[in-house]
C-alpha cells in the first residue's frame, strides 16, 4: 500500500469514528429539539420521529402565555445578572488586593478561597436553610443571590488574581506619579484593560447561577419564586408528564448559554479549562 | 454541570513589593489599603463559609436542631448512628461505583475525542465543526439532561426502541426503574453530560505539545503507538491527574441528576451520599442527623482536595 491510500484510508476510518462520536454527543439533543415541536401524544409515536410529523409551535406557545412559566425565566435571568453584577464587583476589589498587595494572613485567605471551592453543596445547604430562615429571605431572591456568591467568588477571584497578574505594575505606577489612588489606579487603569478578562469570569459565573439546582429547590418554595431548572421538573406533574412542554422549556432555557458560548467561544473554552491547562 | 468548571488551583503569586524607608503611619495606613479591598470578600467568606460550617458541625453534635426549639447536646450519637447504618454504605458503595466509572470513561472518551479532534488528517472547518458537536451536552444544565433522559429512557422511549428493533435486547428495559440497571442508566448519564470537559481541556493540551517531539520520535522510527505512550501521555499526565481529582470531588456530590432521574431508587440502588443526606434534612426533617452526614461527606471532599492542592502544587 502506498503513503497516499494509507493516508487516504486513515482519513476514511477518523471522519467514520468522528461521525459515530457525533451522534453519540448530539442525537440526544437532536431528539429534544424535535420533541418541542410535537404534541404531547406524538412523544411515543411508534415507529418514532426524528422529524415530527405534526409540527407545532404548540409546546412553546404554552410556555409563553402562561405567566407562570414565564416567571421562571425571568426569575433566572435576574438571579443570574445580580449574581453576575455583583460577584465581578468584589471579585475585582479582592483580586486587586492579592495582585498589588503584600498583606498579612495572605496565605491563610489565599488557602480558605481555594478550598471552598471544594465543599460539597449539601454540606453547606443545612446550615444555610437555617441561617437563610433566621435571616429572613426564605424564598427571596436575596436569600439566592447570596448564597450563589459562595460558587462563583472563589473562582472569580483566583480568574482575576491571574489576570491582573499579567498587567505590568508600571500602569499603576503610572497613576501614583500623578499622585492618584490605588482606587483611581484600579478603576481608571486596570478595569478598562481587564476587558476580556471580565467577560470570561462574567460568563463563567452566569452560568453557574444560570445552572444551579440544589440551593433554588430548597431555599425557595412558591411557584414565582422558582427558577428555570426547578420549573422544568415541576412540568413532571403527579398524572401527567407534558414531555413536549419539558423540552421547549429545556430549549428555551438552553439559550443563554448557548448564546454565550456561540459569540464567546474563546473566552468561554479559555476561562473553563484555564485550571487544567497551565498558562 | 457549570460548577465542574471551577478551579481549586491556588492563587498565582504577585511580585513581593519592597517598602523600605517609609515612615511608620504611613506605613500602617498602607497596611490597611489591601483590607479595605478585601473586606467584601471576608465578610462574605464569613457568612458564606466559616459560619456555616461551624453552625453544620454544631448541628450535628446535637439533636432537635433548626426546625425544632429546644436543641441538646448529643455528642457524636449522630455519627454512630450513620457509621452504623446499612443506608449509609450502600450509599458510599454507590457514590464510589457511579464516581470511579464516570471518571475513568470521562477520561477515556474526552482523550479518544481530543486525539481524534487533533489529528493533522483533518482540515481546520473540519475540527471546529465536529468540536461544536462534541462540547454540545457541556451547554446544558442538568435539570436538562436530566429529563431529556427520562425521556429517551422511558420503556417506550427512542433508546429501547433502537435496541429491540435491532434485537440486541428483547423487551422494553425500564432503564431508570428497575433496581438491575439504574445504577447503570444514571453512571451513563453522568458520562455523557461531563466528558466535554475533559475533551476541551485535553485538546487544549495536545496542542501545547511541541511537534518536533514528535518529528524527533519519528526519525527514531517510534510508530505512532509509541509516540503516544511516551510522549502524548507523558506531557498530558499533569492535565490529567489534576482534572481527574477535579472530576473525582465534583461527582461524589453529585446530587441534581441523581434527584431528577432517580431521586435514590428504586430500592436506594441509586442512593448517593449526596441524596441520602438531602432527604435526612429534608424529607425526614433528621437536621442533626442529616448534618453529620454532611460532615462526613465534607470530609471525604476535603481529603481529596488536599490531594488536588497537592498535584497542583507539583505541577507549579
Amino acid at each position: 500500500m502506498s503513503r497516499r491510500t494509507r493516508s487516504t484510508l486513515a482519513r476514511i476510518g477518523l471522519i467514520a469514528a468522528l461521525v459515530i462520536g457525533a451522534g453519540y454527543a448530539a442525537l440526544p439533543v437532536l431528539w429534544m429539539l424535535s420533541s418541542s415541536f410535537k404534541p404531547n401524544t406524538d412523544i411515543f409515536a411508534y415507529p418514532p420521529q426524528l422529524i415530527p410529523q405534526n409540527f407545532t409551535w404548540d409546546a412553546y406557545a404554552a410556555i409563553f402565555t402562561d405567566p407562570t412559566k414565564v416567571r421562571f425565566f425571568l426569575n433566572s435571568y435576574f438571579v443570574s445578572l445580580s449574581v453576575t453584577v455583583l460577584t465581578l464587583l468584589v471579585a475585582v476589589l479582592a483580586a486587586f488586593a492579592f495582585s498589588r498587595f503584600d498583606f498579612p494572613f495572605k496565605k491563610v485567605l489565599n488557602v480558605v478561597i481555594v478550598s471552598v471551592q471544594a465543599v460539597p453543596p449539601i454540606t453547606l445547604l443545612i446550615p444555610y436553610f437555617g441561617l437563610i430562615v433566621f435571616l429572613g429571605v426564605y424564598n427571596t431572591y436575596q436569600g439566592l443571590i447570596l448564597t450563589y456568591l459562595v460558587f462563583t467568588l472563589p473562582y472569580a477571584i483566583i480568574m482575576m488574581t491571574g489576570y491582573f497578574n499579567t498587567l505590568p505594575r508600571e500602569l499603576d505606577e503610572a497613576v501614583k506619579v500623578d499622585g492618584g489612588s490605588s482606587w483611581t489606579a484600579l478603576w481608571r487603569i486596570l478595569v478598562p484593560v481587564s476587558v476580556p478578562g471580565l467577560v470570561s469570569v462574567g460568563i463563567y459565573t452566569f452560568m453557574i447561577a444560570w445552572n444551579e439546582y440544589l440551593f433554588a429547590l430548597t431555599l425557595t418554595k412558591t411557584p414565582e419564586m422558582r427558577t428555570v431548572p426547578i420549573g422544568i421538573q415541576l412540568l413532571m406533574g403527579q398524572h401527567s408528564y407534558e414531555w413536549n412542554q419539558m423540552m421547549s422549556m429545556s430549549i428555551l432555557g438552553c439559550i443563554p448559554i448557548l448564546l454565550l458560548f456561540l459569540f464567546f467561544q474563546r473566552y468561554f473554552i479559555g476561562g473553563m479549562t484555564a485550571g487544567a491547562v497551565k498558562n | 454541570m457549570a460548577r465542574r468548571a471551577a478551579l481549586l488551583q491556588a492563587l498565582p503569586s504577585p511580585a513581593a513589593e519592597s517598602d523600605g524607608g517609609q515612615d511608620r503611619l504611613r506605613a500602617v495606613r498602607r497596611g490597611a489599603v489591601p483590607f479595605g479591598y478585601l473586606s467584601p470578600t471576608v465578610v462574605l467568606l464569613m457568612i458564606l463559609m466559616v459560619i456555616p460550617i461551624v453552625m453544620v458541625i454544631g448541628y450535628s453534635l446535637m439533636d432537635n436542631v433548626i426546625m425544632k426549639k429546644n436543641p441538646q447536646l448529643v455528642g457524636f450519637k449522630h455519627y454512630i448512628d450513620i457509621l452504623t447504618s446499612d443506608t449509609f454504605w450502600s450509599a458510599a458503595s454507590n457514590t464510589a461505583f457511579f464516581t470511579v466509572v464516570s471518571v475513568v470513561a470521562h477520561l477515556v472518551i474526552g482523550l479518544l475525542f481530543a486525539l481524534m479532534l487533533n489529528s493533522p488528517l483533518l482540515g481546520g472547518r473540519t475540527k471546529a465543526v465536529f468540536r461544536t458537536i462534541y462540547v454540545l451536552p457541556w451547554l446544558f444544565t442538568v435539570a436538562i439532561i436530566a429529563v431529556l433522559w427520562r425521556l429517551l429512557l422511558d420503556p417506550n422511549g427512542v433508546v429501547n426502541y433502537l435496541l429491540t428493533t435491532t434485537g440486541l435486547t428483547g423487551t422494553q428495559i425500564e432503564w431508570l426503574s428497575s433496581p438491575e440497571t439504574a445504577l447503570f442508566a444514571v453512571t451513563f448519564i453522568n458520562i455523557w453530560s461531563g466528558y466535554p470537559f475533559y475533551m476541551t481541556s485535553l485538546l487544549a493540551g495536545l496542542q501545547g505539545i511541541p511537534g518536533d517531539y514528535y518529528e524527533a520520535a519519528e526519525v527514531d522510527g517510534a510508530n505512532a503507538w509509541q509516540q503516544f505512550a511516551r510522549i502524548t501521555v507523558p506531557q498530558l499526565k499533569p492535565i490529567i491527574i489534576s482534572m481527574a481529582l477535579l472530576d473525582f470531588i465534583w461527582t461524589t456530590q453529585q446530587f441534581a441528576l441523581i434527584w431528577m432521574t432517580t431521586g435514590g431508587g428504586p430500592l436506594g440502588t441509586t442512593e448517593m451520599l449526596s441524596t441520602f443526606t438531602y432527604k435526612l434534612a429534608f424529607t425526614k426533617y433528621q437536621f442533626g442527623t442529616a448534618s453529620a452526614a454532611a460532615v462526613i461527606v465534607l470530609t471525604i471532599s476535603m481529603v481529596l482536595a488536599f490531594f488536588y492542592v497537592r498535584a497542583q502544587r507539583a505541577r507549579d
